[in-house]
């Protein structure tokens, strides 16, 4: 196997998950399946960064409740989020009596987050561990692109940034959707410089990530119920498939995007979802969900990221993209 | 993988293919009945304020500050983001767009500070077109006294 694929072989298992959502998000297809739905995108906060860093601390309390564990007997948290110096995961992790490794994937976070988990207790350096991220639509707004009331238009290439966060407990025994391997991502930039067309930045660096894997195990598509990109949306989805066909594999038949399923897009979504919520809370209530019910057996979530900073886009740089795949089974 | 010059351009080349159109047609349309309804509430006051007894640079001003007034009270109750998501320039050019510009980053970041936050970040849309709007006046200014020379 080369060697950005991992496998693991006690296979963790995620024994809960912990999900809130948005009242935007919750209208779409997500809306049955998320543990926590606001009726208030401020979640009862004086400021949107205290609102994430509220869901946050919500769904690491929330997975390890559902696990019926307490705090005290969890060993790691593994948290990011996309807000500057990851204030929302450090900052929720100042509440919580876990250790803690704050990492930073951009929108890749809960893919990126899960494999350090799983490697941490397949190593049998600790028992379980929490992974979790989230983002919310209006911090974002005013890290990345302009303040919420300014009256301007949205390009239609671009995508809305998910408010919501979701957290997967990690164990190393128990009944759970198990991890079997993950593929790390390097880091792929084909020089798109346009902050609003995040899917193409960031579709070469899935392709990359998905040939990777299917190079290392010598598997193909087929055997996956779904592979299951973060936030491509719609338009980045297209070219995925383009890519990949090109390079003689077939994803159009059980290809499916978190950002691209999780709104009805009637308002400016466009493209569909982003932000490092999306497929946080997308993999864990729709999709754990379905592998609990059983309807779905194997999947590859191949969650994506574009490592920009309103810096670099603003000193003209290209957007350097990376993607992390995680083997869920049951 | 960046400065694989070929294999960047023609993926950037292939990327383009999709950027969806702009409907000219339509947004032209509507910043044209959006800006031109704006206008006409601004002329409305001119007439009033003729009506009034208000003349010369006294008129002009109380309309601008008006609109001003108007933009700035449209941008709080969360009106002016609506009416800009659709009308595009037509609520951008006029004079309540630049109010706009001004409000927005206040309300934004007053969670920072009065001071530091809403004060200091107040014109950081509006910022380049003080600078660049100043600039262009004293040049064509400039031009004009060299002209009547």
């Amino acid at each position: 196997m080369e060697n950005r694929t991992i496998s693991f072989r006690s296979r963790p298992r995620i024994v809960a998950t912990s999900t809130v959502a948005g009242t935007k998000e919750c209208r779409g297809v997500i809306g049955r399946y998320v543990e926590t739905a606001l009726d208030d995108d401020m979640y009862g906060e004086s400021t949107y960064e205290k609102a994430e860093r509220k869901m946050l601390k919500k769904v690491i309390f929330g997975a390890i409740e559902n696990a019926g564990r307490r705090a005290e007997e969890v060993d790691l948290l593994v948290s990011g989020d996309l807000l500057n110096q990851i204030i929302s995961a450090s900052f929720a992790a100042r509440e919580i009596p876990v250790p803690f490794l704050g990492v930073y994937g951009a929108c890749s976070t809960m893919a990126e987050s899960l494999a350090v988990a799983a490697a941490f207790i397949d190593g049998g350096f600790i028992r379980r561990a929490v992974a979790a991220t989230g983002s919310h639509f209006a911090s974002a707004e005013r890290q990345y692109r302009y303040p919420l009331e300014l009256g301007t238009t949205r390009p239609p290439q671009s995508q809305w940034t998910v408010t919501g966060a979701g957290a997967a407990l990690v164990d190393s025994v128990g009944d759970g959707v198990r991890i079997s391997a993950a593929t790390l991502g390097k880091v792929v930039d084909f020089g798109v410089t346009d902050v609003n067309n995040m899917g193409a930045a960031m579709a070469p660096a899935a392709c990359d990530t998905i040939l990777a894997h299917f190079r290392a195990t010598g598997e193909d598509p087929s055997a996956y119920d779904l592979i299951v990109t973060g936030d491509l949306g719609a338009l980045g989805s297209r070219i995925l498939k383009d890519l990949t066909w090109e390079k003689g594999l077939d994803l159009s038949g059980n290809h499916v995007d978190c950002g691209e399923i999780v709104y009805n897009v009637i308002e400016d979504e466009f493209q569909g979802g982003s932000g490092a919520g999306c497929s946080a809370v997308v993999l864990n209530s729709y999709f754990y969900s379905k592998m609990m019910g059983g309807s779905l057996r194997r999947i590859l979530f191949v969650a994506t990221g574009a490592l920009l900073s309103p810096v670099s886009s603003g000193q003209g740089e290209s957007i350097p993209c990376i993607a992390h795949a995680v083997v869920l089974e049951r | 993988m960046t400065g694989q010059g070929n294999v960047n351009r023609n993926y950037l080349r292939y990327v383009n293919r999709f950027d969806p159109p702009t409907k000219h047609f339509q947004t032209c349309g509507r910043a044209f009945l959006v800006g031109g309804f704006i206008c006409s509430i601004g002329q409305f006051f001119r007439f009033m304020l003729e009506f009034a007894g208000l003349t010369g640079d006294e008129l002009a001003g109380t309309v601008s500050v008006l609109l001003i007034f108007l933009g700035t009270l449209l941008t709080g109750l969360g009106v002016y983001d609506r009416i800009g998501k659709n009308a595009g320039a037509g609520s951008i050019v006029p004079i309540t767009g630049f109010a706009n510009s001004v409000a927005s980053p206040a309300i934004e970041f007053k969670t920072e500070g009065l001071v530091y936050g809403m004060a200091a970040k107040m014109f950081l849309v509006a910022g380049p077109i003080l600078v660049f709007g100043v600039s262009a006046g004293a040049a064509v200014g400039l031009v004009y006294w060299l002209i009547g020379l």
